[in-house]
């Protein structure tokens, strides 16, 4: 059976992993946002910022983690500018969210023509290339597929456990998810509610740009202007899978990006032939609908999401 | 300046004139050695290798001095309608573009512009009812056969894997003929077929092309940006398509069916000038025969290509040339076989 030989084989994990990494980043944003209470619907946006920003930095001249670097801080204004918007001025965070997607990929757009007027394919960096990490590494199927991989993927899975840890083992945590639940408790803490939903969505904007870097710096070494393509739009519906838990979200990116790299291979097979390939590209999103449904039955929305806070208002 | 300035009674012999002369020509034909004006407008940044070849047609033809060339990038399929009509008022003799995604809406704003010539990129052939489009498409499929003859020579394990982006007629038959050719070399050769899903997603395509390496794939048919890079990675090879991506993959890309957009636009720029352009298929002047289209120099794999492969190239080169061989045209979406 074709389809058992591809789900042993080490080469299938290794490229589930790839695909996924990018959305560990963003969702993980995301996620951070959401607890705390906004919808970022900046995600598209600010992933192409980042993509953008992290290798330019890179073919500028810069090491490539200065670039992650870059990227990262290029995703926190933005993140900044939808959180002034969302936060103190409370207003339509969709509204906010759809106007920075489009507000960065402009930006991103007119700054590369700026920097590369001349008409010819993007130039490439060297992009992070694979490490073995050793010990690791040599543990049977496992190893080479979580191990085998580039640092930026290292950094991914450092990303889920420190957004767990923080979360659910912080003082900051605590007020981070009080104040996407009950804002009004952490007002009362005497904590800022204004500070904490800013901060945590400066912060998530900043993963997702990673996210975006990830793209241009890891899985490729070049920037195209539509490569992102819809990977922010994946992510927040991954933070509903993942049920705004870490380690369910992260469950849920690798879920997604091993239908991917299978129906890449199934397509490969008899029965591709017989299939059209666009049931193929289909697959991800019908097994994560499916996926969703039942996993979603018991989630709980942050209950005070979408919701401005303004102090002392009842 | 004086030239141009007129009185107003010569401006209404000169409105009498063109009258006249209107009633003879199309009102889009215009005085012999006025640069014609021209607009591009694309879908995707002027970089993308199917745009870049037509963008690079025009800009040569703006240095010859024979347009006026401007154009608008990365305009997004809604928009494309809107910005049709804004360079059709702004007296532009010549729109060039793709409608691939605006098909019925584009056709609405031409027939609005009798007076504009549309040079457009369709999936469709040309209406009589609209005397004012002729589509293209790069028809290069001469040039995709003579990879094919390569690529099939080069394969070892006869095992040659392709990844398009959409099976749209333009990919399809560039991939049936790079096939076709393929199958000369060696019959018995297998090949593994997928689309993306996107023209634009190279980490996509990058996975796709591991698969098929691992699959066992030594041979790539790169339609899209990241397959090369996959081949390059794992030390298999890649034919290029649309555009010579050697210089950037050295030991990897062994040949390119490359599209030469000037003889089309070129067609077109002298039909504009005479005052003849009609409803037409510019498709042919992509083929080999008017120029259209080129097998890329060997470069680096000169001399690594098996000499009957080099052989074969040669003979049916001369052969698509003097008409004496066609390659078929087949439009129909490639499978796995």
């Amino acid at each position: 059976m074709e389809l058992f030989d591809i789900l042993l084989s080490v080469s299938f994990w290794a490229a589930a992993i790839r695909i996924a990494s990018p959305l560990i980043f963003a969702t993980m944003g995301e996620l951070i946002c959401e607890r705390a209470g906004v919808l970022n619907l900046g995600i598209e946006g600010i992933m192409v910022a980042g993509a953008f920003a992290g290798w330019i930095s890179v073919w500028a001249g810069m090491p490539l983690w200065f670039g992650v670097a870059v990227a990262m801080v290029v995703g926190m204004g933005f993140g900044l500018l939808h959180s002034i918007l969302s936060v103190p001025f409370g207003l339509s965070q969709h509204v906010v969210g759809v106007g920075i997607t489009l507000l960065a990929t402009s930006v991103t757009f007119f700054t590369y023509r700026v920097a590369l007027p001349e008409v010819s394919s993007p130039p490439k960096i060297t992009a992070f290339a694979p490490v073995e990490l050793p010990i690791l590494s040599d543990i049977p199927l496992i190893g080479p597929a979580l191990f085998h991989q580039t640092p930026l993927t290292y950094a991914a899975y450092v990303c889920v456990a420190l957004t767990a840890w923080v979360l659910y083992r912080t003082p900051l945590g605590l007020a981070v998810r009080a104040a996407g639940e009950n804002p009004s408790a952490v007002a009362a803490q005497g904590l800022s509610v204004t500070a904490i939903r800013m901060g945590a969505v400066i912060v998530g904007s900043g993963f997702m740009a990673v996210g975006g870097a990830f793209l241009t710096m890891s899985a490729f070494d070049s920037f195209f202007f539509e490569m992102v393509g819809g990977r922010g739009w994946i992510c927040i519906a991954l933070v509903v899978f993942g049920a705004w838990r870490p380690g369910k979200a992260l469950f849920g990116a690798v879920l997604f990006a091993a239908f991917d790299a299978l129906q890449i291979r199934l397509q490969q097979t008899g029965i591709g032939a017989a299939i059209p390939y666009q049931l193929f590209l289909m697959m991800p999103y019908i097994l994560s609908i499916l996926a969703l449904v039942l996993m979603s039955r018991r989630a709980e929305v942050p209950a005070a999401l979408m919701v401005p806070f303004s102090k002392g208002e009842r | 300046m004086s030239t141009i300035s007129q009185t107003r009674r010569s401006f209404l012999k000169t409105t009498a004139a063109g009258a006249a002369m209107a009633a003879a020509l199309p009102s889009w034909a215009l005085a012999s050695g006025k640069p014609v004006k021209v607009a591009g407008i694309f879908t995707l940044p002027v970089e993308q290798q199917w745009i870049s070849r037509i963008h690079l047609a025009a800009v040569a033809a703006q240095t010859r001095g024979d347009i006026e060339y401007t154009y608008s990038e990365n305009t997004s399929n809604t928009d494309y309608p809107r910005v049709m009509r804004e360079y059709a008022e702004n007296g532009y003799d010549l729109i060039v573009g793709e409608i691939f995604g605006v098909e019925q809406e584009a056709r609405e704003v031409i027939a609005d512009y009798p007076n504009v010539a549309f040079l457009m990129g369709s999936s469709f052939k040309q209406d009589p009812a609209l005397p004012n489009l002729s589509v293209f498409d790069n028809y290069i499929q001469d040039a995709s056969y003579l990879s094919g003859i390569i690529a099939g020579a080069m394969s070892k394990s006869g095992n040659i894997g392709m990844v398009g982006g959409f099976p749209i007629p333009e990919v399809n038959r560039l991939m049936h003929a790079f096939m076709a050719g393929a199958r000369e070399m060696n019959p018995n050769i297998k090949f593994q077929v997928a689309f993306i899903g996107s023209w634009f997603d190279p980490p996509k395509a990058k996975e796709t092309a591991y698969a098929m390496i691992e699959n066992g794939a030594d041979m790539l048919y790169a339609e899209r940006f990241g397959v090369s890079d996959a081949a390059k990675e794992k030390g298999v090879l890649a034919i290029g398509n649309v555009i010579d991506t050697q210089a950037d993959y050295p030991n990897t890309v062994v040949a390119s069916a490359l599209w030469h957009f000037e003889s089309t636009i070129d067609a077109a720029i002298a039909k504009v000038r005479d005052g003849k352009f009609t409803a037409e298929d510019y498709g042919v002047y992509s083929f080999m025969k008017e120029g259209g289209c080129s097998l890329a120099p060997y470069g680096t794999f000169e001399g690594k290509i098996p000499q009957a492969a080099v052989d074969l190239v040669n003979k049916r080169t001369a052969e698509i040339k003097s008409g004496a061989f066609t390659v078929e045209i087949n439009d129909s979406e490639p499978k796995s076989a």
